[in-house]
């Protein structure tokens, strides 16, 4: 089905109350009304605390959190729903890998592989992981639009390599990398593979069985979810040999005065009060996701990019980061301009109420192999429209001559 | 919806044309003033004569708001006693908290076009990076 201008937009009370241009998507997409209409109907309807009450309500509560447990694990293609664990956002999901697998299963003299262009949400962890382990970190350098080679394969990957933590999109550059290539070689020396899908969820379908990666990291809130709730998926055979990451109430099976049995997956690695009407959420994201279609999502999305590449492009000052084509930018325009600070661009915009964000966006490292201090990042979803590139690229247009250049 | 610009002339003039974005080899103090948050990076340089403010520089990169800043700071404090300047740096500060009068604003001068700022949580620090650090060298003169 094609959707019009007016019917996707009709889908999220937000632009009914706000008149600001929405481009920072990368940060957080907005929420359609169904999406917010799930969770408060949990709550309204069905609210208990999900594996504790043994009461009919209880029961519903826990049917509806393991509802949404199942709609993930279709979503992914995963092979079994204990493979699904919720968590509050990617951060929590990568740290619990790096906590529970990486300071457990690596030792000195190992290496792990980081991609130069990681958020830091996972190059942090893995730093932890080598100062803990004494393990050592090697990093899979990118050329300037993002592009990972062979040749930088080759160079990094050892028999040493346990670990390789990489990112399937790229949060500046919208680059995708080439997954089906890493896990290839990753699973030839045996090692496992950490893929942040934060950036790629929203994007296109992922399938964690093809893709054959051993874990897998998104958040809710950048796929139209609530925010509060992220998953991890990781293959059975690695989680059921974690050590819990959390521990306390429902992940137990019996605790004693000095220890306790752990309860089998998830549950061991869901310790505490899950957020249920988040995930409820999330499984309404999900059914929109679908029914949408993800032909239309990208379609649309690389309409809008070309769109606006088109016409920054003409402008002469302005320099896209990453790729040349449109169809490798996942709706992530980073940008520079000459002469003018990106918290500066990102202002002057802003007064004409348009949100893009700016800085390091949580990727130093990457900024510094660019040999770029800093960008403004506008990020476009296949709810944005025509319109709205009109108005950023015009508010683009004068922006240098806003600040004193060519009088 | 309203404009809350303020990135006019003045702005940007101190922006591109600094007046006083130069080295002072005799300055009697300098001290590094860092943003992490835009990766503005001033060095403020001092020249002190019996308590008075006899000449200042600063050099480095950031974003407008930080450069035009400490331009118009410069201007505003240098040939002033080392009290006078102290207290046009709590001048500043209080108007990017919202707290000053339209008489203490006039005391500005031209650094009272970055009032607005106060409307925007993000570019604080940017504003005031310059006066901070002024503000540290004075009190520990």
């Amino acid at each position: 089905m094609k959707w019009s201008d007016k019917r996707r937009r009709e889908e999220f009370p937000f632009f009914c109350y706000r008149e600001e241009i929405y481009l920072d998507h990368a940060a957080t997409s907005q929420r359609p009304q169904r999406v917010l209409d799930a969770e408060r109907v949990f709550y309204e309807k069905q609210n208990a605390n999900p594996f504790r009450g043994l009461y009919e309500l209880g029961m519903e509560a826990t049917d509806a959190y393991e509802r949404a447990r199942k709609t993930v694990q279709n979503f992914l293609h995963a092979q079994y729903a204990e493979e699904i664990i919720f968590t509050r956002n990617a951060t929590e999901s990568l740290n619990l890998v790096a906590y529970s697998f990486g300071c457990h299963f690596l030792k000195e003299g190992d290496e792990i592989i980081v991609s130069i262009m990681e958020h830091h949400s996972n190059l942090l962890p893995w730093q932890m992981v080598a100062e803990k382990t004494g393990a050592k970190l090697v990093f899979l350098e990118c050329g300037a639009d993002g592009t990972i080679s062979k040749e930088q394969l080759d160079f990094a990957f050892t028999e040493r390599t346990k670990l390789v933590a990489i990112t399937h999109v790229s949060n500046v550059l919208g680059c995708q990398n080439p997954i089906e290539e890493v896990v290839r070689r990753a699973h030839e020396c045996e090692a496992v593979v950490v893929l942040d899908a934060a950036q790629s969820i929203a994007h296109r379908p992922v399938d964690v069985v093809l893709l054959d990666v051993d874990f897998l990291a998104f958040s809710g809130h950048k796929m139209m979810g609530p925010m509060g709730i992220g998953v991890l998926y990781g293959k059975k055979k690695w989680l059921e040999q974690m050590p819990p990451f959390l521990r306390g109430g429902e992940m137990i099976e019996s605790v004693s005065r000095t220890g306790a049995t752990f309860a089998p997956l998830p549950h061991r690695l869901e310790a505490g009060t899950v957020n249920a009407a988040a995930a409820v959420g999330l499984e309404a994201a999900i059914h929109f996701i679908h029914e949408i279609g993800w032909e239309e999502i990208r379609s649309r999305e690389e309409e809008l990019t070309a769109y606006a590449m088109n016409q920054m492009e003409a402008i002469p000052e302005i320099h896209i980061l990453g790729s040349k084509d449109p169809k490798n930018h996942s709706g992530i325009l980073t940008f520079t301009v000459e002469g003018v600070h990106p918290h500066d661009v990102a202002s002057i915009l802003d007064a004409d109420h348009i949100a893009v964000r700016a800085g390091h966006h949580c990727a130093q490292p990457l900024f510094a192999h660019l040999n770029i201090p800093s960008a403004t990042r506008a990020s476009l979803a296949f709810y944005n429209t025509k319109e709205e590139i009109d108005r950023f690229v015009d508010c683009l247009k004068p922006l240098r001559r806003k600040m004193g250049y060519g009088k | 919806m309203e404009n809350k610009t303020f990135y006019h002339e003045i702005l940007t003039d101190h922006n591109l044309h600094p007046a006083h974005k130069h080295d002072l080899h005799d300055a009697d103090y300098v001290l590094e003033g860092v943003n992490p948050n835009c990766g503005d990076d001033i060095w403020l340089k001092v020249k002190i004569n019996d308590g008075r403010i006899e000449q200042a520089s600063f050099l480095g990169d950031g974003c407008a708001i930080s450069q035009a800043s400490a331009d118009m700071m410069l201007d505003l404090v240098i040939g002033k006693t080392k009290e006078d300047a102290l207290r046009m740096t709590d001048l500043f500060l209080r108007m990017i908290q919202g707290e000053t009068t339209e008489s203490e604003l006039e005391e500005l001068e031209e650094a009272s076009v970055l009032q607005n700022v106060s409307h925007m949580p993000a570019r604080v620090k940017c504003a005031v990076l310059g006066w901070h650090t002024l503000k540290e060298i004075l009190e520990n003169e």
